[in-house]
């Protein structure tokens, strides 16, 4: 996969079923240890899909490749959404997953960079759009066409850095930018504590040439990051609408989702739950 | 000392701080010695946070404008930006006051450069007492904090003469880097051919009575004072400590062995930085000395112009002189 697909190109049908089998993993590894932030990854499963299946430009036998294409979670803590996708891209063995959140994994609940694949240290909030402006003008430097998506959440807008590196990014006409904002509308606290609307206005404000899409429809996610590879000048923003335990009903509405702890047998009832979804839907 | 200075209070932002004694001195030394720098290594980019008329960085960004970012105020952004660069195979020289590379954006120095062993260095102005704008400007505890970050190295340095070195050495080694940074007309205590070395103490005056330990401009009043004690009959020996971290424990601890007291001399709090380091590392070695403490009390200091407060914190030759007296 050494080159992203062309615009229009993309199958939506066949990313919808990555997206699937991302949730799955997600499923698996969350039940070895019985807890994860699993809210959140079912929650950006389909964007994830959609920027490792179709959008991203990297090459799985050589990340070092400076051509490539930079993904950058910026919370670390949706680590379990990352994993799935390294495995499912080939990165990572499937078959560690099931390592997730365990004594002497390499798969953290927050994401260190020794894990391959992985571009940043993700977690402590505020650090990766402003990390994401620097390999852009990085990138710029050495003339280099490669592009840098940044993904943070609503909570994360709170963070004061956030918007030091907005305006930044804005200054230098980063175009190869793309900032994917995830509104799920919770926090460590519950929903979303501290009112972050209109959040489209707000990166439009700062510069950024924006969308608006639901995060959890393939077809939107596809057409935004489409209109996200024009090099106008203005950095790109896209906020994703998305909803916590996306896929899995029995989380979707739980209040405590934005960290999920049951035991084995509850796994079970979920996963099944989620297979059977999955097999009317399919 | 320049006359505008010495002639009593003044808050102008660009004032030449770090002069004293009399001595020559080179303009920006900092920014001469990387915008020679850049002409060899494409790969060092330069970065201020709205501070770069008072970091000296200009003559960087005047050779290589292509290769500078002025990121506003923003200091935060200013390192993580740096991180960004640093992974895309650059050597960003960041710069901006020690107060804010600290205080401010702890979080990322620690998290976005240390915890990755990015190859970043920060180019800190006003350390300690330089500037009479107060505790909002004073970094009086920033090597304290700073030496507390695994894996950053910190380099505190004298002269004119050790910034153009040090420059040099950090730009070659490959990891983090804090320096603080003496700014404008920056006096020049050591010859040509002095030899900087991360990590490295340096013996500049031999002396059993009494051992100076001293780190950043008080190694250039410890010099002096030494001079003027052996004329009364003192044999003061005189250390220069310019790393902080790596700390050279070895070079402390046999300085230390030869000399019957102690005396540790920094422009920064007496908590945390220079003095703390001895006095580890003497007990580490086991070695049981007398150690006074010259720097900064455990307060903030108020506003005022340089050379006044330097004489009332102690950071003069004269006060270095006169403690070393009263241990007799």
């Amino acid at each position: 996969m050494l080159r992203n697909s062309p615009p229009g190109s993309a199958d939506i049908g066949a990313l919808e079923r990555k997206a699937t089998q991302l949730r799955r993993h997600m499923l698996t590894m969350a039940r070895g240890q019985g807890q994860g932030y699993i809210g959140q990854g079912l929650g950006i499963a389909d964007v994830l899909a959609a920027l490792y299946f179709h959008e991203l430009r990297y090459d799985p036998h050589n990340l070092a490749w400076p051509e490539r294409d930079r993904f950058l979670l910026s919370t670390g803590h949706y680590s379990i959404a990352l994993w799935a996708a390294l495995a499912e891209a080939g990165i990572l063995p499937v078959e560690e997953l099931i390592t997730y959140g365990a004594d002497n994994s390499r798969l953290e609940m927050s994401t260190l960079d020794t894990t391959p694949g992985v571009e940043m240290i993700g977690g402590s909030l505020g650090h990766g759009l402003g990390q994401g402006v620097g390999q852009a003008l990085g990138l710029r430097i050495d003339k280099s066409e490669a592009r840098v998506f940044v993904e943070l959440s609503d909570g994360e807008m709170q963070e004061g850095s956030t918007w030091e590196a907005a305006m930044s990014a804005s200054h230098f006409r980063l175009d190869g930018l793309v900032a994917l904002v995830d509104c799920n509308g919770i926090q460590a606290d519950g929903p979303v504590v501290l009112d972050m609307e209109p959040v489209a206005d707000k990166w439009r404000a700062f510069g950024w040439q924006t969308s608006e899409i639901d995060g959890n429809d393939m077809k939107a996610v596809v057409g935004a990051l489409a209109g996200a590879r024009e090099r106008n000048g203005k950095p790109k923003a896209i906020v994703l609408r998305t909803l916590p335990g996306k896929g899995v009903p029995r989380i979707e509405t739980s209040e405590k989702s934005h960290f999920f702890r049951i035991d084995v047998a509850q796994w079970d009832g979920i996963i099944a739950e989620f297979d059977k979804t999955v097999g009317a839907a399919q | 000392m320049s006359g505008a200075t010495e002639a009593g209070r003044t808050l102008a932002m660009g004032q030449d701080e770090a002069v004293g004694g009399g001595r020559q001195s080179v303009e920006a030394p900092f920014g001469k010695a990387l915008a020679r720098l850049g002409q060899s290594r494409p790969d060092i980019v330069g970065l201020t946070a709205d501070l770069g008329k008072y970091t000296d960085i200009l003559p960087f960004r005047d050779a290589f404008p292509d290769r500078f970012f002025n990121v506003g105020m923003a200091e935060q952004n200013l390192v993580a930006i740096a991180a960004g660069l640093a992974r895309t195979g650059k050597v960003p020289f960041a710069t901006t006051y020690g107060v804010f590379a600290t205080r401010r954006a702890y979080d990322f120095v620690a998290i976005a450069l240390a915890h990755s062993n990015l190859d970043v260095k920060i180019v800190a102005g006003l350390p300690g007492l330089t500037t009479g704008y107060g505790g909002t400007h004073q970094a009086i505890e920033d090597l304290a904090l700073m030496r507390m970050i695994p894996g950053l190295t910190i380099i505190d340095p004298c002269d004119a003469t050790e910034i153009e070195a040090a420059t040099e050495a950090i730009a070659a080694h490959r990891g983090p880097v804090y320096m603080r940074l003496l700014r404008g007309s920056v006096p020049v205590v050591f010859e040509a051919g002095y030899r900087f070395e991360i990590g490295k103490a340096r013996p500049l005056r031999e002396g059993s009575d009494i051992g100076i330990i001293s780190t950043g401009f008080m190694t250039e009043r410890a010099l002096d004072a030494a001079d003027a004690l052996r004329i009364q009959g003192i044999a003061a020996g005189v250390l220069h400590v310019p790393t902080i971290k790596p700390f050279d424990a070895e070079a402390v601890a046999t300085f230390a062995a030869g000399v019957s007291h102690i005396v540790t001399a920094e422009n920064h709090v007496v908590v945390g930085g220079l003095a703390s380091l001895v006095v580890e590392t003497l007990f580490d070695a086991g070695i049981a000395k007398r150690v006074t403490r010259i720097g900064l009390p455990d307060r903030y200091i108020e506003c005022g112009a340089v050379p006044t407060l330097q004489a009332k914190y102690g950071l003069t030759t004269e006060a270095v002189i006169a403690t070393i007296a009263a241990l007799k």
